[in-house]
């Protein structure tokens, strides 16, 4: 499904279908890989992986935890095992390099169920919606850091769509779709992107562990723009794109350096002028 | 307010009330749902009696701020006796636990499921399968188990793989046929690792024999209560000196023997006037 229906009409008379859906592509291919090595093991026995995205086991010997998760128990007040921990350094390593919220665009189960959300909303030409800031995902993080601490369990993962729809995938969904569908109507009806973008606190940690990191989107082209506006209809949070694509006059670089870009090369693939490409932080 | 004479913070008031406005939205929405998901939190934090929970499990507080919901233990439980929580169960969603009655552990002797959790969910240090506690046995229906019925079951007991320390049959005279023995499953703490085979394996259509948290299944003395016989252990001597011998207070032509409890008696004892054969000593008389 393309997220870019309505946009990048030019693109795909200029570049053609596969070149304008090159990312796209690519990050449906890993979130498919990903899903399938967890679901390899339950439905063909084939034990690659074991676990879900909290932690999983690759090999009985690659340890994966989610950063997030284990700062939560930690704050909770319960210091994990020695393989959660390696698990950790080699997460928070992968996704400070690349990217945080690397994690949403390439991994994250709830992705493509808010992208066909948007896809949707775009279709039937769903305007408006109710206004929230994109600042209410760090003060659900925030609370959830304080709830973890003040409750001592891990209280967000009670009713965390991202884990439990993952979870749900691998070991048995029960109810479960019954949240995601929620928040993909909060996504056709209330608001644009208003999960990823406004609430999940996930997005937000990733943002934070992201904010450094040296892989980046750069609009290195960017005397080319003709101002057709595809890239912000395709972008997940159009507000990161604006600096780098428009700031030349106030000094601004190229490079997008928002944390809640999430690398997923969207913009890249929807320019007909090759303004994006992935670059690194450092570039001119 | 002076916006009308003055233009520079008339202009810009409008946008930083709408700036506080959505402040104070966003902070009370966070705050309901953090307060919402805080009490529901604490109520997930009682596990419902019959979900019980690994071998090795923290007590339930820590537990769930230790369980990260990976399923590692569910994927090495090599027979299948584990389940994540869905949303719709009544315990914490995504962790694991087991329903006795259903499939019981099977009480591996490398206890794969704590060596599988990554967080020490489950305690590493729990590596004796026996001293596991994952919850406590209890004969909680006495009128219908077939034992307490004079009827010989033992099923509780022999599947025991505890048997005779964790279970043991204690005999009893059965009062409704006068000449038989009761042989009542009798469940020791001590060794109980609360593994429900013995409530997956009572044979009544709902189970007589029930694992249960062992914080409803146990009472409590109080701190003040010693227990006279094991001072008495513990000292290595009698703590009264000298040493009472015990009175029997026993109905009227009765003898009491150890062991067999009240006997019918062939003493002589003479019936004191007024009282009636049968009857206390103590309750007759003066005697109180
Ligand atoms: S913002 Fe949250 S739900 Fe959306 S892709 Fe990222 S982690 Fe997944
Ligand atoms: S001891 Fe064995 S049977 Fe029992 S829960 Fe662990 S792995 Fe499963
Ligand atoms: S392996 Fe440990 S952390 Fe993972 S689900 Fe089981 S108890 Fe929880
Ligand atoms: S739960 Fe039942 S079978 Fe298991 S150890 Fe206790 S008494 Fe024995
Ligand atoms: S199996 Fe059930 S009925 Fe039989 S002795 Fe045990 S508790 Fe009683």
């Amino acid at each position: 499904m393309s997220a870019a229906s309505g946009a990048g009409g030019d693109t795909l008379a200029e570049k053609g279908w596969l070149a304008s859906h090159k990312w796209l592509i690519l990050r449906r291919i890993s979130q498919i890989i990903i899903l399938a090595l967890f679901l390899a093991g339950p439905l063909a026995g084939l034990w690659i992986v074991k676990g879900n995205l909290a932690y999983s086991l690759t090999l009985n010997t690659l340890p994966l935890s989610d950063p997030y998760v284990l700062l939560q128990s930690l704050l909770a007040g319960h210091i994990p095992e020695k393989m959660a921990l390696i698990g950790v350094a080699i997460m928070l390593a992968f996704y400070f390099l690349v990217g945080g919220r690397v994690y949403c665009s390439w991994v994250c189960p709830v992705n493509p169920v808010t992208d066909a959300a948007a896809w949707l909303r775009s279709r039937l030409g769903i305007k408006g919606g109710a206004h929230i800031s994109r600042k209410l995902r760090y003060w659900v993080l925030a609370m959830t850091l304080v709830l973890a601490a003040g409750t001592g369990t891990i209280a967000w993962e009670l009713i965390n769509p991202v884990s439990m729809l993952h979870r749900g995938l691998i070991f048995g969904i029960g109810m479960t779709w019954t949240i995601v569908l929620a928040v993909f109507l909060l996504d056709l009806f209330v608001s644009a992107n208003a999960w990823c973008g406004h609430v999940c606190p996930v997005g937000a940690f990733y943002s934070l562990l992201g904010k450094w990191s040296p892989l980046r989107v750069s609009a290195a082209q960017r005397e080319a723009c003709n101002d057709c506006m595809d890239c912000y209809a395709v972008c997940p949070e159009p507000q990161v794109i604006k600096p780098a694509l428009k700031g030349a006059k106030q000094g601004i670089g190229p490079v997008i350096l928002s944390p809640n870009c999430t690398n997923c090369g969207r913009c890249i693939d929807v320019c007909s002028k090759d303004v994006f490409h992935f670059g690194l932080r450092s570039a001119k | 307010m002076n916006d009308t004479n003055s233009k520079t913070p008339g202009a810009r008031q409008p946008a930083r009330r709408q700036f506080l406005i959505d402040m104070a939205k966003t902070v009370c929405t966070v705050g309901l749902m953090g307060t919402g998901l805080g009490l529901y939190a604490k109520q997930a934090k009682a596990l419902p009696p019959l979900a019980i929970r690994p071998p090795g499990a923290l007590p339930e507080a820590d537990f769930q701020g230790a369980c990260i919901r990976c399923g590692l233990c569910v994927r090495d439980c090599p027979y299948n006796i584990l389940e994540l929580a869905k949303p719709e169960h009544n315990v914490a969603t995504g962790t694991p636990y087991f329903v006795a009655r259903n499939l019981p552990c099977e009480m591996c002797e490398d206890i794969p499921c704590i060596k599988a959790c990554p967080t020490g969910a489950l305690d590493h240090g729990l590596t004796d399968i026996n001293k596991s506690k994952m919850g406590l046995a209890v004969l909680i229906d006495h009128e219908t188990c077939l034992n307490f019925l004079g009827l010989r079951c033992d099923v509780c007991y022999r599947v025991c793989p505890v048997i005779d320390k964790a279970i043991t049959l204690e005999t009893i005279h059965n009062v409704r046929t006068g000449k038989h023995t009761m042989f009542l499953p009798t469940v020791h703490s001590d060794h109980c690792t609360g593994c429900g085979k013995c409530e997956k394996s009572c044979v009544l259509e709902e189970a007589a024999i029930k694992i249960l948290p062992a914080k409803l299944a146990k009472g409590k003395l109080g701190e003040h209560y010693r227990l006279g016989w094991d001072e008495k252990t513990k000292a290595g001597k009698s703590l009264v000196a000298p040493e009472i011998e015990h009175e029997y207070t026993l109905p009227e032509g009765y003898k009491y023997e150890q062991g067999r409890g009240l006997i019918p008696g062939s003493s002589g004892e003479s019936v004191a006037p007024g009282t009636q054969p049968g009857f206390p000593k103590a309750l007759q008389g003066d005697k109180l």
